[in-house]
């Protein structure tokens, strides 16, 4: 089964010099799974992240992500990912789908692909009749929307979102996940970095690493049963604190 | 602390209050109040008006109409007193990257025109309660997030403010850090000095005394944590198990008026009205492979239902 999984891990380390930054991670995500990598800053997340993201060379261990080797694959593995980051990266003044077409031709994408993925695209985030317009102009909301667009351009399997939900309303976050989960639905593994536990209550499983090693790996609710907290900011902190 | 504002005890009062850019209309028309020894929080999105607001408080920006007041005073009259009592930390507060965290704080005791006399007490108490002792000569560019907002907040106080201002001090800060700034905060509180803290977060809406949540530039609800988050005026039943994905299959092939179901990781949360709708939400997941739990709703939901429910009143409980 380990050799199905979409993000996957085993004895996964990473040092700077007499320091390691991440310690013999262990993972394993299905495909279709949305994933929270949780914990504090200086715990080694980013680390763990830029070594799956291709980025960052291993010190030791190995693993896969979506059917790439971590550290040998690295152009086939970047353009299997997808990537979002709360801070986009949008030109603000590119109409919607100018952004779209850009993202996608950076990733290789033809014209004629391009044009039909927007087409297939825009009406699933709700731009579509916003497509004419600068990007600038459009509300937060809109925005990230359109972020996640550009990061699905090229139908990566492996989406990597980092605190996606920052400074958005409640209703609009809610709007986005019900995205994610459309994805998740298609196939696409989608895992979430977040200092925000109300973002990783949207998780299917999530895991909290402190110092380099993972400390739990659970269900939000398996999490709360586990550790007795009421919510997963209330579980992050005891498992911290532990 | 000299007790502000009269008989009434707010330390800030904010009456009014609209703001307009040109075509886009920031603020309109908000009232708030802050009494000393007391966290208020601005809780809404981005775009909600919270950062126009604070800036009025502060001094540094003129509304259309409406009156901010700090201690008494006329933020847009009497800028600069008010700033005397005022502490106000920005989004983005600008630290020196290359100059210490010691460094730092004596730059901000200059520039507020700290006496020196009161200069070095000033620094250990506030690198004391900070706990940034120990990084006293590390620059601020190497401090973690959660120090260099513990930084900021310290540069904040260095001139003994009465009213402390802080828009979104938590934004991007870990949740152990956010932890020890909340301690801060409430330690703060407890020695008297009236808090506006701005945050797009609802799960921080807990650790205020009240909270006003903002939408579009009006408060769409006011009160303590609990008071607003009992105005949510429906029900919650909270839908978990291995049968997950067949529960909302099931509810979503069959629609029932006023009945929201709203999707998290490992759980579904069903929005109802009334017993006879939690009967019949049971009866059709009965079998689904789930187990239903009523919960109690939380600022979020009750932020969402206020914001999609028709425009209307502000709710005060």
């Amino acid at each position: 089964m380990s050799g199905e999984a979409a993000v996957f891990a085993r004895r996964l380390t990473r040092r700077f010099g007499d320091f390691t930054a991440v310690e013999s991670l262990d993972l394993e995500v299905a495909g279709g799974e949305i994933f929270g990598f949780l914990g504090a800053n200086g715990a080694g997340k980013t680390t763990a992240i830029r070594m799956l993201c291709g980025l960052l060379p291993p010190s030791g261990g190995e693993a896969r992500v979506a059917g790439c080797r971590v550290g040998r694959d690295t152009g086939a593995l970047k353009r299997r990912i997808g990537y979002m980051s709360q801070r986009f990266s949008l030109y603000e003044d590119l109409t919607v789908l100018e952004n779209l077409e850009f993202f996608g031709g950076v990733y290789g994408l033809g014209r004629a692909e391009l044009a039909a993925r927007a087409d297939e695209l825009l009406p699933r985030l709700g731009l579509d009749a916003e497509r004419g317009r600068l990007t600038g102009s459009l509300p937060l909301g809109y925005k990230q929307r359109l972020s996640l667009g550009c990061a699905l351009a090229h139908r990566p399997r492996v989406l990597f979102l980092d605190e996606p939900t920052g400074g958005v309303d409640p209703v609009a976050r809610r709007g986005f996940w019900d995205l994610i989960y459309e994805q998740a639905a298609d196939g696409v593994t989608v895992f979430v970095t977040t200092h925000y536990m109300d973002e990783a209550e949207y998780c299917g499983r999530v895991s909290i690493m402190v110092q380099g090693r993972i400390v739990a790996l659970d269900t939000p609710s398996g999490l709360k049963d586990r550790t007795g907290g009421a919510d997963m900011q209330d579980v992050f902190l005891r498992l911290v604190d532990a | 602390m000299n007790a502000a504002d009269g008989m009434s005890g707010a330390a800030i009062r904010v009456e009014g209050l609209r703001k307009s850019y040109g075509e886009r209309t920031a603020v309109r028309g908000l009232d708030l109040a802050v009494a000393s020894g007391r966290i208020c929080g601005l809780i809404g999105p981005d775009g909600a008006g919270k950062t126009t607001t604070m800036r009025i408080i502060c001094g540094l920006l003129r509304p259309d109409a409406g009156v901010a007041r700090v201690l008494g005073r006329d933020s847009a009259r009497e800028p600069r007193a008010v700033r005397e009592h005022l502490g106000y930390m920005p989004q983005r507060f600008s630290l020196y990257p290359d100059l210490t965290v010691a460094e730092n704080l004596r730059f901000f005791a200059d520039l507020f025109g700290v006496p020196a006399s009161e200069r070095v007490r000033r620094e250990a108490e506030l690198m004391e309660f900070s706990r940034l002792g120990p990084f006293r000569k590390r620059r601020a560019g190497q401090l973690s997030g959660g120090m260099k907002q513990k930084l900021a907040l310290s540069c904040t106080l260095i001139h003994t403010p009465e009213v402390l201002v802080l828009d979104e001090p938590t934004t991007g800060v870990d949740p152990v850090s956010r932890r020890e700034f909340w301690r801060i905060l409430r330690e703060l509180a407890g020695r008297g000095l009236a808090l506006l803290v701005s945050t797009p977060y609802m799960d921080e809406a807990g650790l205020c005394d009240e909270v006003v949540l903002m939408h579009e530039g009006r408060a769409i609800a006011r009160g303590t944590p609990d008071e607003v988050a009992a105005a949510f005026p429906r029900r919650l039943l909270e839908v978990r198990g291995a049968g997950l994905p067949a529960a909302l299959a099931i509810l979503t092939a069959s629609p029932r008026r006023g009945v929201k179901v709203h999707r998290y990781g490992d759980r579904l949360h069903v929005v109802h009205d009334d017993a006879a709708q939690t009967a019949e939400v049971a009866r059709l997941l009965a079998g689904a492979g789930v187990e239903l739990h009523p919960v109690a709703p939380g600022i979020e939901d009750a932020f969402v239902e206020l914001m999609t429910a028709p425009a209307g009143g502000e709710a005060t409980p």
